[in-house]
């Protein structure tokens, strides 16, 4: 049951930016910067945080679309890092994403039942164009469409539609883990809670495992069994889903969880809010010691210079806070 | 606060009387290749002086064309205002010409955008599109401009501000951005602002610093707001009434506790219920509100949420609700069986 499907040791990727065509100042972007998990079969790992924390950069490294600029990645026991072009290929049908953004993610020119068939073609999943006709509408049925959806085009979709769509060309190549980037936050709010049942659905029907990367506290905490949260780059706190939500640890993540207005007003009226000082600094040039120490309302002298380690104060339960 | 400012009339006035606002009726279409869209579809409501109003809804529910019909900003020819009438201060703003309508803008009623780089001019430096408002409905001098912009730029929280107003809207930061707007916003003391989405492309930590700034210059200055949002927690927080908005039509409106504590449309029922909550133990499984958000232009007859409502009845598809109070303090829904919503609300996201 605890077997690791992901590993993911020190990655960091930095972007080197400025010089060039345009000009600007030379620097290197630390969008990741030495973040460390694993995931085990079967579960939902999320990763919440704010824009420019690393969480997309981070699953990105993950599905080889970036090479990391150091550390390692083990998927299935294999290291992607060092895997060359066909064997890659091989376990890119393992590893899946599903977008953000329903509406760029899928070609506008191709109908849905083309979308959904043409990796079944293009790795061999599923021969002959009858057979693959039988398996795309199985894929529609799974994930909530109808068969008559497969001669559509994707404008002619609702944006709950089409990232259902979305959902059915990752499945078709049967993967093991599925990297899942904001796949609610574009659509509206009736429809998220869809989508969501059926992502929790199709993860007991075959035993999927996610990486769901998020920035909706509320949505995370529905859907994952552990979370980690970024900031900067770094993991700053990470838990099984209710110790993270019922007893943080890092003052990030109070801070968030106290940001999240909640739908209601009596609530509202009585709670007690931790607005966060100032804004997130520039990963170009990140403070020293605690990258959290400038908002920090507990912050001390040592925060400045001492770079908390990502430990476990808890059993299970880790911070990257010198006071934790 | 800055000398100048208008004194708080909220602290003193707890309750605000006149109504600055009435919205009567109003009826907004685009003429599309599908046919006429119905965005805004024989809406009411009002605004009373230095309250917070709500439009909540999801995309295309017609709360934008809402706001931009206010300001007769609607994009012609495709949209065109064909019926009703906009009452701001016991003017009907339909009535006025471009020229008595430009000093309304900006100057009266003021506008937030959701992304404020697309709402600024990216070539002018901040000060010149600070003090453009000011100069024009101010008649005021470039010096006393500039000074009030700088004096406008700190009251909303952004440090050094002599040197920011020689900068770019690139140069600032997201949350900074929208700390501008609202600056610009309230340049030229208007009695109500309309904010778009103001916080929907900002981050959560930085949502929070710009709502409890609009929340708290809004009391201080005495403006009222409308606040056009599709997220429940923020209308929780932040406004004291709310219209709930669905096909172009309000379907709900109450006082924001009412809304929440005892919602009277399935919609807002469903709405409510399908978002998890940091407050309340996990549910095994969200309730989601079936079927797709309606094709404007191909509405189905009697009430559009019919085809995704659990309590729907025959008469839903045949005829369309009214607006009609339900218990009191102004509360009213659009359903026919709004009765029977009382005792369903029990088991919203499992209230005790």
């Amino acid at each position: 049951m605890s077997e690791v499907l992901l590993e993911v040791r020190n990655l960091v990727k930095h972007f080197e930016v400025g010089g060039g065509l345009f000009g600007g100042r030379r620097g290197v972007v630390r969008a990741v910067d030495g973040v460390s998990f694993s995931i085990t079969r079967g579960e939902t790992l999320g990763l919440v945080g704010e824009s420019g924390c690393g969480k997309t950069t981070t699953g990105r490294c993950i599905l080889q679309l970036e090479a990391p600029t150091s550390g390692e990645i083990l998927f299935e026991g294999r290291e992607l890092t060092k895997l060359g072009p066909d064997e890659l290929r091989a376990v890119r049908r393992r590893l899946q994403v599903i977008f953000q953004d329903p509406y760029s993610s899928l070609n506008p020119r191709m109908t849905v039942g083309d979308i959904i068939a043409e990796p079944l073609g293009v790795y061999g999943i599923v021969r002959g164009a009858g057979a693959r006709r039988d398996r795309v509408r199985d894929l529609l049925r799974k994930v909530g469409l109808l068969p008559q959806h497969a001669a559509r085009y994707p404008h002619q979709l609702s944006g709950g539609q089409r990232q259902r769509v979305g959902i059915a060309r990752a499945l078709a190549m049967e993967p093991a883990l599925i990297v899942c980037d904001e796949p609610v936050s574009a659509l509206d709010v009736s429809i998220q809670a869809q989508i969501i049942n059926l992502l929790e659905d199709l993860q007991t029907d075959l035993g999927l495992t996610y990486l769901f990367i998020a920035h909706d506290l509320a949505v995370v905490r529905h859907i994952s069994d552990r979370v980690a949260v970024m900031y900067l780059g770094k993991i700053v706190e990470l838990a099984d889903r209710k110790t993270l939500y019922d007893d943080p640890l890092h003052p990030y993540t109070r801070a968030l969880l106290s940001a999240v207005p909640i739908p209601d007003p009596e609530l509202e009226a009585r709670r007690e809010h931790l607005v966060l000082r100032g804004e997130v600094p520039s990963p170009l040039d990140p403070p020293s010691g605690c990258v959290f120490h400038p908002r920090c309302p507990l912050a001390e002298d040592r925060c400045r210079s001492v770079v908390p380690e990502l430990r476990e104060v808890k059993p299970g339960h880790w911070a990257a806070c010198l006071l934790a | 606060m800055a000398p100048g400012w208008r004194s708080s009339a909220r602290a003193t006035l707890p309750r605000a009387v006149g109504t600055l606002l009435d919205v009567v009726d109003l009826q907004t279409h685009f003429a599309t290749r599908g046919g006429v869209v119905r965005a805004v579809d024989g809406v009411s409501w009002d605004v009373v002086e230095g309250e917070t109003v709500a439009l909540v809804g999801e995309s295309g529910c017609g709360k934008s064309v809402s706001a931009l019909s206010i300001m007769r900003l609607v994009a012609a020819p495709a949209g065109r205002i064909v019926g009703g009438r906009i009452v701001f201060k016991g003017r009907d703003l339909l009535g006025l010409d471009e020229d008595a309508m430009r000093q309304v803008r900006g100057r009266a009623i003021a506008m937030i955008f959701q992304e404020p780089m697309t709402s600024l001019n990216p070539v002018l430096t901040i000060g010149r599109q600070m003090t453009e408002g000011l100069e024009t409905h101010l008649a005021m001098t470039p010096t006393a401009a500039r000074k009030r912009a700088a004096e406008l730029l700190s009251m909303v929280g952004i440090p050094d501000p002599a040197r920011r107003l020689a900068q770019y809207p690139h140069q600032f930061s997201g949350g900074m951005r929208q700390r501008m707007m609202i600056a610009m916003a309230l340049a030229c003391e208007p009695s109500l602002v309309l904010a778009d989405e103001p916080t929907t492309a900002l981050d959560v930590t930085i949502q929070a610093q710009i709502l409890e700034l609009m929340k708290s210059l809004s009391r201080r200055l005495g403006v009222a707001m409308l606040m056009i949002t599709h997220n429940l927690g923020v209308v929780a927080r932040y406004a004291d009434r709310v219209n709930v908005m669905y096909a172009g039509k309000i379907i709900e409106r109450g006082t924001a506790r009412e809304i929440y504590a005892n919602p009277r449309h399935p919609y807002t029922l469903g709405l409510l219920r399908s978002v998890p909550r940091l407050d309340e133990p996990r549910r095994a499984r969200l309730d989601p509100i079936e079927g797709q958000p309606p094709d404007l232009s191909r509405l189905p007859g009697g009430c559009a949420f019919a085809p995704r409502c659990a309590f729907r009845v025959d008469r839903c598809t045949v005829e369309t609700p009214p607006l009609r109070p339900i218990g009191g303090a102004g509360h009213v829904s659009a359903c026919w069986e709004a009765e029977r919503l009382s005792a369903a609300r029990e088991t919203v996201g499992g209230r005790r």
